[in-house]
């Protein structure tokens, strides 16, 4: 590729944008450490109400997320979904193997209701942050 | 700039096709693994796509980002383009392989249960690994996809890319150092 097609120059002014992406990484972490919490008490019982809280706490960011984006007046949508899309089909298959792996060691019940929640949540999640961390560069 | 270039950048892959047959091989076998609970298999599993994980993540913090910090745009860019597609298949497979592997490891030993000596290291290692992929899935990933796109446009916002790459090659900085946290957990396990 040749330096000349670059942009270069004066300092490009990127569009003021809701924090999706930020507020994409604080769903997942926060899921993480519910995950964690419950994978450091497995195969043992498992108090239920931290990780409950964080998992339903990533859930509500999630759907704050998805109205703030929806509410973008002019976004590059074609880009989104066709990375969401991608997204949504490559994590989907991980979240099927580790739920797999759940199911395969026995787990049972609320926790496992808890862990299927988890990863749609963590699968949804990851689609709209790659959606967006791309869209978000693209002509509308 | 010649129309076999403009070509050239357009065909960029994002995700390199060819290299999808073998995934699907690895996550079979990894499938496979557990679901017969054949132990050597899981550790396999384990040893290869964790040591694969961190030195890839360790030569990309320390190695081969502070080179790429030195380098003109343009090279930097045609390093990218090489490189980035490789690494948007081979990570996550690796990742997958580790943590799928690990844990049933883990189950088979025992090391999962909380009376086992080995619990706290274990537990140790699922905050290091947390914190890893919070940085890496949720900060480093779309970054790299981000640069990808870019570079497919027809006048890339170089710009854009020196500061997406910029906030790659710190959290792959980060992400490194939490590796060699996870070297110091893993051979205290195999020690203790």
């Amino acid at each position: 590729m040749s330096t000349a097609t670059m942009t270069h120059g004066a300092p490009s002014v990127e569009r003021k944008l809701p924090p999706i992406a930020q507020i994409c990484v604080v769903v997942l972490a926060s899921m993480v450490i519910g995950g964690v919490f419950v994978a450091a008490h497995l195969p043992t019982h498992v108090a239920m109400t931290f990780p409950t809280i964080m998992i339903t706490f990533a859930g509500v960011l999630l759907l704050v997320n998805m109205v703030l984006l929806s509410r973008i007046p002019v976004f590059a949508w074609k880009s989104f979904f066709k990375v969401a899309r991608w997204t949504l089909l490559a994590e989907g298959i991980v979240a099927g193997l580790l739920e797999y792996i759940f199911v395969f060691d026995g787990t049972r019940g609320s926790v496992l209701l808890l862990m299927s929640s988890a990863l749609t949540i963590f699968v949804l999640d990851l689609s709209v942050l790659f959606g967006f961390s791309v869209a978000q560069f693209q002509d509308a | 700039m010649t129309h076999t270039d403009t070509a050239a950048q357009t065909k960029l892959e994002i995700v390199p096709r060819k290299s999808l047959p073998i995934v699907a091989v690895v996550l079979v076998g990894l499938v496979v693994a557990i679901t017969t609970n054949r132990l050597w298999a899981i550790d396999f599993y384990h040893v290869v796509g964790g040591g694969m994980w961190t030195a890839i993540d360790l030569f990309l913090g320390f190695v081969l980002g502070p080179i790429l910090g030195t380098m003109s745009i343009p090279s930097r860019i045609e390093l990218t383009k090489r490189l980035m597609p490789k690494m948007v298949v081979l990570m996550p497979t690796l990742v997958i392989m580790t943590l799928a592997g690990g844990f049933q490891l883990a189950r088979h030993q025992g090391f999962i249960l909380s009376s086992d000596k080995h619990h706290g290291w274990i537990v140790a290692s699922m905050i290091i690994v947390g914190a890893l992929a919070v940085v890496a899935i949720g900060i480093l990933e779309p970054a790299n996809i981000a640069v990808l796109f870019e570079l497919r446009k027809p006048n890339p916002n170089g710009e854009r890319i020196g500061k997406l790459m910029k906030r790659f090659l710190y959290t792959a900085g980060i992400t490194g150092v939490l590796q060699a946290g996870i070297l110091v957990i893993m051979t205290r396990i195999a020690t203790l």
